[in-house]
């Protein structure tokens, strides 16, 4: 009969209401424990980290609560001479940590505080000559960084710094027989790459080059009978994947295609009534990621 | 529940006990020891006297000064020094692998290893032996396969890869890294001979593995391609009989759709018939979806026929619309509103006005392209 489906069981006294506040609460006191060796590990991407909690802060009206100007001294320090930007001090400059940074920055609306014609410069030199984009100096090639690169300069309103033309020539050929996309050109279709192409491909005004009802049913196949999403055929639900597929979908407009009431009891399934935050399924630990993707 | 945090795509997995093989225990010198309670601190290490340690700064609050284990701050302030002074000596070296172990995502360690390797000139085979036990250990981490592949162009050989990424895939048949980096292998070095047969062992293991599938249209896209008909109707016989297998299989369905769908479904000859035979005894929503699509292509091409009788017509738009009927109210509920959808848009595309089938839910979704409904001829 073959081997069953791969999914988890929502059992029936899990939380069911979203609690908000112990969300905040969690966002606001997280790195605030002493010892706390998750947090001290999670150091090489600390610029995400605080892009992610301030996110969910902002999403509950309580961004004031994070220290604005210890933050942007921070992303100050962590800007290089190359134009590029850490994850944290001391560590080596990055497309994925520049977007964060640029993001933090634009939550705050103060993009000056850092070399803007300098990010500039870093992310047009990462451009690759099939119009791909490195993640960083040495090479690594992955959709999620033409996402990075766009996303960044559209924030800055500079696109036309890149040979955006190209940029969408290489996204496309990373269009598979399924609709969706992967990191490089063959790459298994995977959720989060789709959002990153997807997202590439509205900032570029290129979004009618999408299979949409082929990468719809795509996604909308990713939604389990636990009301979970998955990120590709045959793989465990996680709730970061309710925002990559949903964002997904509501950017190639067939948001509707996912059963939304099943998904919401999902998502509100992976609190943590005790401690707040999300994790990534019903259970589990939480963190800061899945606390970001779970409240949007 | 464990201590240990995903983070992202990067799993960080955290060993609180040291499992280092033999060549990364050589590496760090003698008076390193497994066991923990004989572990020297490198402040307390007479030949690390001359370097100031550099302790971590971790920027604005809440992001306060953490208590780290004695053990990582004292590694990494020693790795921050080093970094700090661009030292290219023997023990920066050894020191990467030890920051490596406590944290294997940190991509700055690795940059750094990488500028030492270079530096001191190491010997890049004894670099493949040591990224195969850190990748054995943390398979999910991305730093660790783009290292193994930077090691591997320098070398300019491959010759190790496929058994190593097939070793890596026994353990998680999935990994979305060790699939790339096979990709990658593949094409770069032209070593495309046997991973069919690859694809075909894996999928002899798990039918439904979708990166398999996916390997499987790479490989002959990039080979012999899919235009060839003895091709086609050899890959449609291995579907079908997967799918005989194991009928619940979304993979298998998509791949045949995604083979043939340029071409158009109903252009394979006979491929319905076959499909149709299956769903009495082999049925799933992915075999009713595969069914509307052919109905859906008959329709369209039967559009550009002059010779197809109307109600050949009009009995093919009926079976689709029952099958979007029976997926949204019983096969396939949670997808309810993607069925009505289909159906509506195939009723406004090839329904004669006249036609009385009961309406489906309307599309309420405002940012649906017009194109999607399309005017009746």
């Amino acid at each position: 009969m073959g081997t069953q489906v791969k999914d988890v069981i929502v059992k029936p006294d899990a939380p069911s209401s979203l609690m908000l506040d112990k969300h905040a609460d969690y966002i606001a006191a997280y790195g605030a424990k002493k010892d706390d060796y998750e947090y001290t590990l999670s150091e090489y991407l600390r610029m995400s980290g605080i892009y992610w909690g301030l996110t969910v802060m902002d999403l509950m009206g309580q961004l004031p609560r994070m220290n604005q100007e210890e933050i942007t001294d921070f992303i100050k320090s962590c800007q290089h001479e190359c134009g590029g930007i850490s994850a944290s001090i001391g560590h080596d400059p990055h497309l994925l940590y520049t977007l964060s940074a640029v993001q933090i920055l634009s939550l705050y609306d103060n993009v000056d505080a850092i070399d803007v014609d300098k990010v500039v410069e870093y992310v047009k030199g990462l451009q690759q000559e099939d119009g791909s984009f490195a993640g960083d100096k040495w090479g690594e090639i992955d959709t999620r960084f033409s996402f990075c690169a766009v996303a960044t300069l559209a924030l800055l309103g500079k696109m036309d710094k890149i040979n955006v033309d190209k940029a969408v020539e290489f996204i496309l050929s990373c269009m598979n027989f399924d609709g969706g996309f992967g990191c490089r050109p063959g790459s298994e279709s995977h959720a989060g790459q789709i959002y990153c192409c997807t997202g590439f491909l509205s900032l570029t005004g290129q979004l009618h080059q999408v299979k949409a009802d082929l990468l719809g049913w795509w996604l909308c196949e990713r939604q389990l009978k636990s009301g979970g999403l998955n990120g590709r055929p045959e793989k465990l639900p996680d709730v970061c994947y309710s925002w990559w597929v949903l964002a997904s979908l509501k950017i190639i407009g067939r948001i509707h295609w996912i059963d939304k009431a099943k998904l919401r009891a999902f998502i509100l399934a992976c609190q943590d009534e005790e401690t707040g935050g999300f994790a990534d399924r019903p259970g589990d630990m939480v963190d800061p990621f899945h606390t970001l993707f779970g409240s949007r | 529940m464990s201590g240990v945090e995903e983070s992202s795509h990067e799993s960080v997995e955290v060993k609180e006990n040291n499992a280092f093989d033999d060549d990364v225990e050589d590496q760090l010198g003698d008076d390193y020891a497994v066991d923990p309670t004989r572990y020297i601190f490198y402040r307390d290490r007479k030949e690390w006297a001359d370097l100031e340690p550099v302790p971590q700064d971790d920027g604005p609050n809440p992001v306060v000064k953490i208590a780290y284990s004695d053990k990582f701050s004292d590694v990494y302030d020693y790795f921050r020094a080093l970094l700090k002074n661009d030292e290219r000596s023997e023990r920066a070296f050894a020191l990467t692998a030890e920051a490596i172990e406590l944290n294997a995502a940190n991509y700055t360690v690795w940059h750094y290893r990488r500028v030492l390797l270079q530096a001191l000139s190491k010997d890049l085979e004894d670099e493949m032996r040591y990224i195969t036990a850190i990748i054995d250990e943390q398979p999910k981490n991305y730093q660790v396969w783009h290292h193994r592949r930077m090691v591997v162009e320098w070398l300019k050989d491959p010759s190790e890869e496929l058994e190593f990424i097939a070793d890596i895939l026994s353990q998680d048949a999935k990994n979305y890294h060790a699939w790339q980096h096979r990709q990658w292998v593949i094409q770069e070095y032209k070593l495309w001979d046997n991973e069919l047969e690859f694809v075909e062992t894996l999928l002899e293991e798990d039918v439904r593995n979708n990166s398999a599938w996916n390997q499987r249209h790479f490989v002959i896209s990039q080979t012999t391609g899919f235009s060839d008909p003895t091709i086609v109707e050899r890959e449609i016989k291995y579907c079908l009989k997967q799918i005989r297998k194991a009928p619940h299989n979304e993979s298998a369905w998509n791949y045949l759709k995604g083979m043939l769908q340029d071409r158009g479904l109903s252009s394979q000859p006979g491929l319905l018939e076959r499909v149709l035979e299956l769903k009495d005894t082999h049925c799933s929503p992915y075999l009713l979806a595969f069914l509307f699509d052919c109905y859906e292509d008959v329709l369209e091409s039967s559009n550009q026929k002059e010779n197809v009788e109307e109600e050949e017509r009009e009995g093919t738009l009926r079976k689709a619309l029952e099958i979007c009927k029976l997926l949204a109210q019983e096969k396939d509920t949670i997808r309810k509103e993607y069925w009505h959808f289909l159906g509506s848009s195939l009723k406004s595309k090839y329904g004669s006005s006249d036609s009385s089938e009961e309406s489906t839910a309307d599309n309420s979704e405002p940012s649906v392209p017009a194109s999607v409904q399309q005017e009746t001829s």
